[in-house]
């Protein structure tokens, strides 16, 4: 049955409305009652079957009630400019052209990055952890919007990267006695080379060929992880060191010959000192990523990426290599989750496999799909949306699974694009 | 017309042959296409002219045959790039070896391009979502500075670059009366201007071979007129040749000075529109003979 009643011309009068509200709601009725009749109607108790269908009648009357009251308001002057402006939502291409002179929130950005750096300082601990999550999870989406929201290359295994780079830091720093700075370019380029591996011989495959086996590869690293005990100490997990700041540790006692950063600046000891640490380097990171992914896309490797995924076979006929484009949209997407875990790492100071199962890669695959498949602030928007969300939502926790699925249908239907309506820039041809 | 040695024809087909499984979609197929000329493959449907397109363009691998391309100083052989099996000399000769190893590994359509032949194709194939004057730039990005570092720090060696190919862009949309349309999304367009745009993105390619499959399908009589003239416009003034494979038999004898006739997958006349409209196997392939059964 159509959620949109079948249109009515403007003269037709109360009683024909009525009629149809009458009708519609008749035929909610009886579907909810098919529908629950058995569900909640019939309760099992002990070895015997319950008859209680005064329940199932009661929510069916109250779905008819709905539908009907849906029908009427729907014909009122103010539901119908509802229905025009939700169908004309539907229509467009809804990408908007725009030159970069047409866009002149320079002073907002501005404003949103001092706020951004002062966020922390005013935040408690349980904030603050939130604000790095949600940073981690803007980074993964930046990532993740290259090879999905670029490329068009869907990629059910992303966790792996992000997995490469959070072990890349706690295996170096166990083995190779490693710290932050140092591991932060190392599991980058370690990342960055996983996406390689992949890559190579997937190139070949397109659509749910290629998801099936980057899903595939994400559990093949978890599983790697996990049972690779001698190495990576298996679901016990494996410790991860905090950052430094030029040698000045997070601790309130530094290890042998090391100066505490309190002692150093003669402050009184304060655990969220790291916190606060992590957070700001995590959000230049994120500012400085979201600067590269927007001149990428400006680029003549983000135009081959788009590109790519508008028409493979049309790349080739104009001389491009797809091979290779391909490879480096993988490797750059790889680069950004492999930063990405390495700062899961330092925060959490403690990694074990099971934070790298398939739910985060569809949770960062929900990200970039619910930001509008590349677009960068719509992305940011995103991450920001499903962490904090949760987190402010914390007394309705059983249901968030649930909420999340109606928000995906919800979007699917009214913002297909993505929260944010898609841009394209605008060449200034005028003056040629 | 192959003998002259000092303007040799810009491509020499000779016993091209296709075959998908069981079926023989070419035969021995042999052409030659002048430099600076229209040349025209035409042949009812299923004959095998978008098949020889395909791997003229490099995206079939033919079975057997030489494509050859007069477009530099030397011939380019247009099969070889797309990457060949190894032949028992191979392993005698290391620099032949080496030369088949890197077009196996690093081969491909777009090596093809690179050498300087440039397609459209039957059913537009744009990028939809992207703008007019983007899909040009595309087109150009072997000529670009693909620098990451460059292009992130944006370099003055960058810009400059970029600015060189909007320019260029923006030069051939104006070429192809597109100008207005520069802003606005290629799937957006009306079909007349897609069409024209992607003969404006293979241009951009900088080639000196350009194959259009049907450049005519779907446009009104006055679109077809226009097209025709632009498509002289482009041999005359920017010095391509063109092979085109057309079902309007008034553009064809209107604009192509050579006719290459399939049939079948072979070719079953070759030569200027008048001798081709008046040979007897020509007549046979579109119209049928007496005796073939009416009921066919």
């Amino acid at each position: 049955m159509s959620l949109t009643p079948t249109p009515l011309t403007s003269a037709a009068g109360p009683t024909a409305v009525l009629r149809q509200a009458v009708l519609e709601a008749a035929a909610s009725f009886v579907l909810a009652l098919l529908l629950l009749g058995p569900i909640v109607g019939l309760v099992l108790d002990g070895y015997q079957i319950k008859n209680e269908l005064q329940r199932p009648l009661l929510i069916a009357a109250l779905v008819a009630l709905g539908r009907f009251l849906f029908t009427l308001a729907l014909h009122t002057p103010s539901g119908r400019f509802w229905l025009e402006r939700f169908s004309a939502h539907r229509g467009k291409t809804a990408i908007l052209v725009q030159s970069d002179s047409d866009r002149q929130h320079h002073g907002w950005l501005l404003l949103l990055f001092i706020a951004g750096l002062a966020l922390p300082f005013l935040a408690n601990k349980y904030a603050l952890t939130v604000l790095i999550q949600a940073m981690i999870y803007v980074l993964l989406g930046l990532g993740l919007n290259i090879v999905v929201g670029l490329a068009g290359l869907l990629d059910l295994g992303y966790v792996a990267f992000y997995a490469v780079g959070a072990y890349g830091l706690a295996l170096g720093a166990q083995y190779l006695d490693i710290g932050f700075w140092t591991a932060l370019p190392l599991a980058a380029l370690l990342a960055a080379l996983f996406g390689a591996l992949l890559g190579f011989p997937v190139l070949r495959m397109h659509g749910d060929y290629l998801a099936i086996v980057t899903l595939g590869f994400g559990e093949i690293i978890r599983l790697v992880l996990n049972n690779w005990l001698s190495l990576t100490g298996g679901p016990n997990g494996i410790a991860a060191p905090a950052p430094q700041l030029f040698g000045l540790e997070f601790s309130r006692s530094a290890r042998e010959g090391g100066l505490p950063f309190h002692e150093y600046f003669q402050l009184a000891y304060n655990p969220l000192h790291r916190f606060i640490f992590i957070y700001l380097v995590l959000f230049l990171v994120v500012c400085l990523m979201a600067l590269v992914v927007n001149r990428l896309r400006n680029m003549p490797v983000g135009r081959a990426w788009e590109a790519l995924r508008e028409d493979e076979i049309a790349c080739r006929a104009l001389g491009i290599n797809h091979v290779l484009v391909k490879l480096s949209a993988f490797m750059m997407g790889a680069m950004v989750g492999g930063i990405a875990g390495v700062f899961f790492a330092t925060y959490q100071g403690f990694i074990n496999p099971a934070s790298f199962n398939f739910f985060e890669s569809a949770l960062i695959l929900a990200i970039v799909v619910l930001g509008g498949l590349g677009s960068t602030s719509g992305v940011i928007l995103a991450a920001l949306v499903l962490t904090i969300l949760p987190e402010v939502l914390r007394a309705f926790a059983d249901y968030r699974v649930f909420a999340f699925g109606v928000l995906m249908v919800l979007m699917m239907i009214w913002r297909p694009r993505g929260l944010i309506q898609p841009r394209r820039r605008a060449f200034d041809v005028e003056g040629l | 017309m192959g003998a002259d040695p000092i303007h040799p024809p810009i491509l020499q087909v000779a016993g091209l042959s296709m075959r998908f499984g069981g079926i023989l979609a070419l035969n021995d197929v042999g052409f030659e296409v002048r430099r600076g000329s229209i040349t025209a493959l035409i042949g009812p449907n299923g004959a095998g002219k978008t098949t020889v397109f395909n791997c003229l363009t490099g995206f079939y691998r033919a079975t057997a045959g030489r494509i050859s391309l007069h477009a530099g100083r030397d011939a380019t052989d247009l099969v070889r790039l797309l990457g060949q099996p190894f032949a028992a000399s191979d392993f005698l000769n290391p620099a032949a070896f080496a030369n088949r190893l890197y077009y196996k590994m690093f081969g491909g359509t777009h090596h093809v391009t690179r050498a300087g032949v440039a397609r459209t194709f039957q059913n537009v194939r744009l990028f939809r979502e992207m703008t007019a004057i983007e899909n040009l730039l595309v087109a150009q990005h072997l000529r670009l500075n693909r620098n990451l570092i460059a292009g992130l720090l944006r370099t003055a060696a960058y810009r400059q670059s970029e600015r060189d190919a909007i320019e260029c862009a923006y030069a051939w949309l104006k070429a192809f009366g597109l100008a207005g349309d520069a802003n606005r999304l290629a799937g957006e367009l009306p079909y007349g201007h897609q069409r024209r745009l992607e003969i404006a993105r293979a241009m951009c390619t900088g080639p000196q071979l350009l194959c259009l499959d049907e450049p005519a399908a779907g446009l009104n009589p006055r679109e077809t007129d226009e097209l025709s003239a632009l498509i002289r416009q482009l041999r005359d003034e920017h010095g391509v040749t063109v092979l085109l494979i057309e079902h309007d038999m008034g553009l064809v004898m209107d604009l192509s000075e050579h006719l290459i006739v399939l049939d079948y997958g072979e070719v079953i006349a070759d030569g200027d529109p008048g001798s081709v409209a008046r040979h007897p196997a020509v007549l046979t392939a579109y119209l049928g003979t007496e005796t073939v059964d009416s009921d066919a």
